[in-house]
């Protein structure tokens, strides 16, 4: 290890211990030490992945490995002790419920719930090297039940829908163009704003639609009428971009109010 | 010990029962006329018919407001729909409530849950069985519950003897059509027979509490349908667009050469193989957070079948850490079978396709530490992405890899728009997984979805066109899907 690197590490674990028994003292819970080295363990870690702004270092991956480690034995538990333990067996079998001291619920018995059980027990097959092929059955019913699931939903909010909603007169309250010209206002709900609006819709989801037509090459006018589309799509986008970030910013906001607030208690 | 017990609870049941319909005989059925209030005209020619397009269990009723409704004295303030059952329903429901109470106990969430005197008093009393006791009266109660359906329908012709009019519901004044939507769940307490003549009533009420009560409608029975009506759109378009699917992929076989435009972030895919085989550097595919069921990650699986065919004709490395452990088995079968395809079957490691976590930004923290440790010379992220495809993106260019993107998440294409070299928008994805597989299934249902597209552009410039002469509403109806 470097010079520079042991006394970076020593500087954080004295900073570390400091804060953990500042926070101790001052901490007004039962446990007040506890809970000082449980504030302090989360905003050097809350730190430590920031850091990764910086370059990646020894303490990001510190904390990455912690993270991803806790999380998918954490997610593996939750998985066993709430969906098996908790759910399966108690419809299936008194003598395993007993084995694991859950009470078993004997109304609920269904046939049904074995088909998940051999359908998760022919996907660990695959760690047999014979047998690996029978892991391919669950599989092919997952994305096939799926696939044909989601083929209606689609056709029915993708298609259906789309025609539906896309039908919409572009002329609203029409009587000419001298009453268009005396009454014109730029009011959200004025026929000027509307008719707007409505045009928008209906060129936008054509020219969108021509965009996303795959068998025509874009030339001439379906190429300007497929430019139109994409056009549209990056407005759109650029408008959900900037909505997404003020949201992330809002994320920021409430990390760093956690630095200030509940570690240093600079803020109030 | 057992037996006497459960009849000594039944009977306290029953008896609690039938104290619960005299009660609620004095106190629901209020038909008598109040002296000294004056009484508003009665609602009139109350109708109902099965809810049409539903699985059963339902009425819809509709009456004629009644006079003082917003005219002569105005004194209506609102409907209250009625239900006459007979006692044997109200002796069910109050075995469903005490069905309902064991199984709040048996799961330990009665405090503050259960509410009522009834309840709390069956409370009591279950409180003091163990929890096998529990079981075998519950299962008992089920039992019965289940026996007392049958003979419902039966129990339904006694009208107007041996029953009660039960409240159902209040609508406000001004309304006249009520949906009455019964449960089909027999354990459930607002359980409609099918196929049972069932009564209703509706009283004009006023803010003294005057009533006057409409005719009486029925006997009427409810039933399922089998067929949707409402759904006929749905299956016309099915229908439509599987002869598409089936005629073009048909052409498709036969060796027609069915033209897809060139997607430049496909096009990219082979360069950017070439790159990194060219630097000695790994290849980053990331299948996103969708499960093995998301359409985006079923198209993703096919382009990561040819990314590794390449990968494995060209001997690079590939690295694919994934997110949900089904989609990490399919993926390994896909990229197996691409290395079998290449004929490298000996290059292929089973750790390719790896697993990482399934916390969203844990599995993020997992992935820019793989680009900044193992500098991939191409990331290719396709799938179903969330929050993290910024973070992803921006960590990629970070580290100097080129990349390639294509997700159907509008919310997240703009990242990728702005963080990535190429990028697939929307459906573009899935037309990729068409083109780069050159399968005829794939390229048949390409074609299919162009020229169903070309039928929403025709069907919307009709429809805008009738729409703008006011001849729209029924072309519009045509494509009105309803629940």
């Amino acid at each position: 290890m470097k010079k520079t690197s042991m006394v970076v590490f020593a500087t954080i674990a004295s900073l570390f211990l400091l804060s953990w028994i500042v926070k101790g003292m001052f901490s007004e819970g039962s446990s007040p030490y506890l809970d000082g080295f449980l504030v302090t363990l989360a905003a050097f870690l809350t730190l430590a992945i920031m850091s990764f702004l910086y370059k990646d270092n020894p303490y990001y991956k510190f904390a990455e490995h912690l993270f991803v480690g806790v999380s998918a034995a954490y997610a593996m538990c939750l998985g066993f002790w709430s969906t098996i333990v908790g759910n399966l067996i108690p419809r299936l079998s008194s003598t395993v419920s007993d084995f694991f001291q859950v009470n078993y619920i004997e109304g609920d018995y269904n046939i049904f719930f074995v088909i998940p059980i051999i359908f998760g027990i022919l996907l660990l097959m695959r760690l047999s090297p014979k047998a690996g092929w029978l892991s391919r059955w669950p599989l092919a019913f997952i994305v096939g039940t799926t696939a044909g699931l989601n083929f209606v939903r689609y056709l029915r909010s993708d298609f259906i829908n789309q025609i539906n909603s896309t039908i919409i007169p572009l002329l609203i309250d029409w009587n000419g163009f001298g009453d268009f010209f005396s009454n014109m206002n730029f009011s959200a709900t004025g026929q000027l704003v509307m008719m707007f609006s409505n045009l928008v819709i209906f060129v936008g989801v054509v020219c969108g639609i021509i965009y996303f037509y795959f068998s025509k090459e874009h030339t001439g006018w379906f190429g300007r009428a497929s430019k139109v589309g994409i056009w549209i799509l990056m407005i759109t986008f650029g408008a959900s971009f900037g909505y997404t970030v003020m949201g992330r910013i809002s994320l920021l906001v409430g990390r760093i109010t956690f630095l200030f607030k509940d570690w240093l208690e600079i803020i109030s | 010990m057992k037996v006497k017990l459960l009849f000594a609870v039944i009977l306290l049941l029953l008896l609690s029962s039938l104290s619960f319909a005299q009660d609620d005989s004095a106190e629901i059925d209020t038909s008598a006329v109040v002296e000294e209030l004056v009484l508003p005209a009665p609602p009139g020619n109350l109708s109902g018919v099965d809810k049409p397009n539903d699985h059963g269990h339902s009425i819809d009723l509709s009456w004629e407001l009644s006079p003082d409704d917003g005219g002569g004295l105005n004194t209506v303030l609102q409907y209250d729909i009625y239900h006459w059952v007979p006692n044997l329903m109200l002796e069910l429901n109050l075995v469903r409530d005490s069905i309902s109470v064991i199984q709040k106990i048996i799961r330990k969430t009665t405090n503050g849950i259960i509410e009522g005197s009834q309840a709390d008093s069956m409370k009591k009393v279950f409180e003091k069985l163990s929890r096998s006791e529990l079981f075998d009266v519950r299962n008992s109660l089920t039992e019965y519950v289940k026996k007392g359906n049958k003979g419902l329908a039966e129990a339904c012709k006694s009208y107007p003897e041996g029953g009660a009019w039960l409240f159902l519901d209040k609508k406000p004044s001004g309304t006249s059509t009520f949906d009455h939507i019964g449960s089909k769940e027999f354990k459930s307490s607002g359980f409609v027979p099918d196929f049972a003549n069932l009564y209703y009533r509706v009283d004009a009420v006023t803010a003294d509490g005057a009533k006057a009560s409409s005719n009486i409608l029925g006997p009427i029975q409810s039933s399922g349908q089998w067929y949707n009506t409402f759904r006929t759109p749905v299956v016309f378009s099915v229908l439509l667009f599987t002869l598409l699917t089936v005629f073009f992929v048909q052409k498709a076989r036969k060796g027609a050469d069915l033209y897809v435009r060139p997607l430049g972030g496909i096009e990219a895919v082979d360069d950017a193989i070439g790159r990194a085989t060219e630097m000695g550097r790994p290849i980053l595919y990331v299948l996103g957070l969708g499960s093995a069921a998301d359409i985006a990650t079923i198209a993703s699986f096919t382009i990561l079948g040819r990314v590794a065919k390449k990968v494995a004709e060209y001997q690079t490395e590939l690295l694919v850490p994934t997110y949900d452990p089904i989609v990490m088995t399919v993926a390994q079968e896909v990229v197996k079978s691409a290395y079998l395809d290449a004929g490298r079957p000996d290059a292929y490691k089973e750790d390719t396709v790896h697993f990482v976590t399934q916390s969203q930004f844990a599995y993020v923290a997992a992935v820019n530490g793989i680009m900044l440790r193992e500098l991939p010379a191409t990331n290719i992220y396709m799938g179903k992405f969330f929050a993290e495809s910024l973070i992803l993106a921006e960590t990629g260019a970070l580290a100097g890899s080129i990349q390639i993107s294509g997700t159907d998440e509008i919310a997240q294409i703009p990242f990728f728009i702005v963080a990535c070299d190429y990028t697939l928008i929307g459906e573009e994805l899935y037309a990729a997984s068409a083109y780069l597989g050159k399968e005829p299934v794939l390229l048949g249902s390409l074609k299919a979805q162009d020229y169903a597209k070309a039928a929403i552009i025709v069907l919307a410039v009709i429809g805008v066109i009738l729409a703008q002469f006011d001849f729209g509403t029924e072309f519009v109806n045509l494509f009105e899907v309803v629940n």
